[in-house]
């Protein structure tokens, strides 16, 4: 396959059970993994919305976005690259605290990735940061190489587009014929 | 017993769906029962006036009966089957009507919802084996949502593009007490059943046409299913536009039109393959491009520019990239195109069409039809029972050589006059199919094309037509093996005949166990008569005709090639 990006695929749905599998096993057909997931509860009542990044081209996103829409439960499917997006993703670090304190610039490595200490104990520290892969990953590195990492999580994509409102309302709007 | 009526009295929620399916105008289900079904076969059993039950050999029978009855009738087919094995019976025919766009709704039990997900006996996991290959699919876990399922279900089926659904039952659904009160669903927030028309899309596209001096119409299944062939019609004289059929499109124009140039494909007509790489503008209507119609993408319709009018946004640009699509129903975005096109006339266009007609005619058809000497040819057979109905029968066919020699020589006067199994190439799917088409067309003689592989795949469907005494006409195209296999491993595979020869049973003798009188004819002067003797006799009749091994069908392009590489069985 050519030019394989990062797309990022919006889905407005039903909440409906068994929506996830209908949604997955489109990827699954096409032999897309699906880097990052994320579901949660729109602006709009009783609407979901799914966020899932996966690398492919832009025909394959095109194809996939369309199946995903035809599901009678899905009310809306968009892609979009990163340049039409505002998003973020969360990461939280498990270290341990003697190890941290022994760091001879605890303060230099806050402030330059922005940390934030959401607890501690005497034996560890768990860190959060927000920001893009590229940040949560540096950090990672940063701490796995000088002091180790017990615990590592990161959440799936966010996003938001550059529009003003939800697009969901425009489709909403489309169908009051 | 009431149907139709709001109820003030307790009803259990099999008698609850059984009265929804007769709100539907359901009058006909097939199915077989078992243990998590059993209180909707009692519920039928209260019911037996208003609503027949087809009682097949295999659920398998079943889901392909209600697929023939759907694809003829044009209405919604409906099965009923148990959990576990019932419903995993039916996955094939499931798949097959999503492949096929057919509308089908099959009600199966499940287990007690409080047993779901506890490896109970006869459970299986429905919604998810089923997702995959359904439209909608849903689990109504309690009475009070059957008449909405129901209703939500039939309206998914058979609007838009149809396709099927399934509905899986609990039995204390099925069981629980409850107030019948119909529910009508004629619209669902997240389903857009028929995109709007884009016009200035519908003009870039008149105006193509107006200027195209070769023109070329591809008609498929969406015409037939949007009920549009008048409206079909009516563009192509307008306009005087040849057009080429999908298989499943065939019957949509009648095949004495003037105008349909016969079928496109693997095994289509030579000259709607090879003016598909002539034409200057492509208008493709209710068809989706499959590999077995296109052969290698990256030499398709390149010189041409492609309208695609389609139902289903999906299908626009999935295959082959096109230069404008319209999409809607057809039914309606034809008429509105027609007001936009200027009347033309293409008669030297047109001509080309007939020189290759004629070389198709005598390299390939007229050996195969009207051969004088040696053995039976399966093109006879067909040409012959085609001729003695003058056109008026439904053909359905199994899958193999004996669907594309019967769907090249059979010949149709009417819609929904074919039934064969496109998409999915189902062995198996014709007998079945048949009985379904019988119910759907009583007053139609049903003519159904088998090989001996896909006969043997469902033959348990002769006590089918036995039980219900179902006037099918069975053409048994014999030739001891798997004939369209074998012509692969010939042509590709140096001979080595892998798997596909077949040492078969005496098939009048099994056919006569079941009731059903047959002949075996091998010999040409005996086919006229014994084809007249099985139309002319009343109820079912098995007619196996005998063929050589070595039946090749051609035309023939090779997988993956370029459409205008046409094999015609005199290459060296």
């Amino acid at each position: 396959m050519k030019n394989k990006i990062l797309y990022t695929i919006t889905i407005f749905s039903e909440n409906t059970v068994g929506l996830l599998n209908q949604v997955a096993i489109i990827f699954t057909r096409r032999g897309l993994n699906i880097e990052t997931l994320s579901v949660s509860t729109s602006a709009l009542k009783g609407i979901h919305k799914f966020t899932i990044t996966t690398f492919a081209d832009e025909e394959i996103i095109e194809n996939i976005t369309k199946q995903i829409d035809k599901r009678v439960d899905i009310l809306k499917t968009y892609y979009n690259t990163d340049k039409d997006l505002i998003f973020q993703e969360i990461a939280l670090y498990k270290v341990s605290t003697p190890n941290l304190l022994i760091l001879k610039s605890t303060e230099d490595i806050v402030r330059k990735y922005n940390i934030r200490i959401l607890d501690m104990t005497e034996v560890w520290t768990v860190l959060e940061k927000t920001g893009h892969y590229d940040e949560t990953q540096a950090l990672f590195s940063e701490l796995s190489a000088q002091i180790g990492v017990f615990q590592f999580i990161r959440s799936g994509r966010i996003a938001i587009t550059k529009s003003n409102i939800e697009r969901l309302s425009d489709m909403l709007d489309s169908n009051r014929n | 017993m009431l149907t139709n009526y709001k109820s003030t009295k307790l009803l259990s929620g099999s008698y609850v769906l059984v009265e929804s399916l007769l709100n539907k105008g359901m009058n006909i289900v097939f199915g077989y029962p078992g243990g998590q079904a059993i209180t909707i076969y009692d519920a039928l059993y209260s019911y037996k006036n208003e609503l027949s039950h087809i009682l097949v050999r295999h659920e398998q029978g079943a889901i392909h009966a209600a697929q023939g009855y759907a694809r003829v009738s044009g209405k919604i087919g409906v099965v009923i089957v148990t959990s576990g094995p019932g419903i995993a019976n039916t996955i094939t025919g499931i798949a097959d009507a999503m492949i096929d766009s057919t509308p089908i709704v099959v009600i199966s039990g499940q287990v007690s919802s409080d047993l779901l997900g506890t490896d109970a006996f006869q459970e299986i996991d429905v919604i998810g084996i089923t997702q995959p290959i359904t439209k909608w699919t849903y689990q109504i876990r309690n009475a009070n949502e059957i008449t909405w399922a129901i209703s939500r279900a039939f309206y998914i089926a058979k609007t838009g593009r149809p396709g099927p659904v399934v509905l899986d039952i609990t039995k204390n659904a099925q069981t629980e007490q409850i107030f019948y009160n119909p529910v009508d669903v004629n619209s669902i927030r997240s389903y857009v059943p028929v995109p709007k028309l884009n016009k200035i899309s519908l003009q870039s596209a008149a105006d193509l046409i107006n200027l195209s001096k070769k023109p070329f119409a591809l008609v498929g299944q969406g015409v037939i299913l949007g009920n549009a062939e008048k409206e079909l019609l009516n563009f192509l004289k307008y306009s005087d536009i040849p057009a080429a059929t999908t298989m499943l499109g065939l019957s949509a124009l009648p095949s004495n039109e003037p105008l349909n140039v016969g079928m496109l494909g693997m095994h289509g007509n030579i000259a709607a393959n090879l003016k598909t790489n002539e034409c200057d503008v492509l208008i493709a209507i209710g068809m989706r491009f499959d590999d077995r119609v296109t052969g290698n993408l990256n030499t398709y319709a390149k010189q041409a520019k492609i309208i695609h009018f389609d139902i289903d946004p999906s299908e626009i640009n999935k295959n082959v990239k096109v230069d404008i699509a319209i999409l809607g129903d057809v039914k309606k975005t034809l008429p509105a195109l027609i007001k936009l096109l200027t009347k033309a006339l293409h008669t030297n266009w047109r001509n080309t069409f007939k020189s290759l007609l004629k070389q198709e005619i005598k390299a390939v058809i007229k050996k195969e039809i009207e051969p004088q000497v040696g053995p039976l040819k399966m093109g006879e057979v067909v040409h012959k029972v085609s001729e003695a109905t003058e056109g008026n029968a439904v053909l359905v066919t199994d899958v193999g050589q004996n669907q594309i020699i019967g769907i090249r020589y059979f010949k149709y006067k009417q819609t929904r006059s074919l039934v064969t199994s496109g998409g999915l190439g189902t062995m198996g799917f014709g007998l079945p199919a048949a009985i379904g088409a019988k119910f759907a067309a009583p007053n139609r003689t049903i003519c159904l094309f088998v090989g001996d592989g896909g006969f043997q795949m469902t033959i348990q469907e002769l006590g089918t037509i036995m039980q219900s005494n179902i006037d099918v006409k069975i053409i048994l195209l014999n030739n001891n093996c798997l004939g369209m296999v074998r012509q692969w491993q010939k042509l590709f595979f140096k001979e080595r005949y892998s798997e596909t020869n077949m040492d078969n049973p005496n098939f009048v003798q099994i056919a006569a166990a079941y009731g059903i009188p047959g002949k075996s004819v091998s010999k040409r002067e005996e086919l006229d008569v014994t084809i007249h003797e099985m139309l002319e006799r009343k109820g079912p009749y098995l007619l196996e005709t005998k063929l050589l091994q070595e039946t090749m069908v051609y035309p023939m392009i090779p997988v993956g090639s370029c459409i205008t590489n046409i094999l015609l069985g005199n290459e060296k």
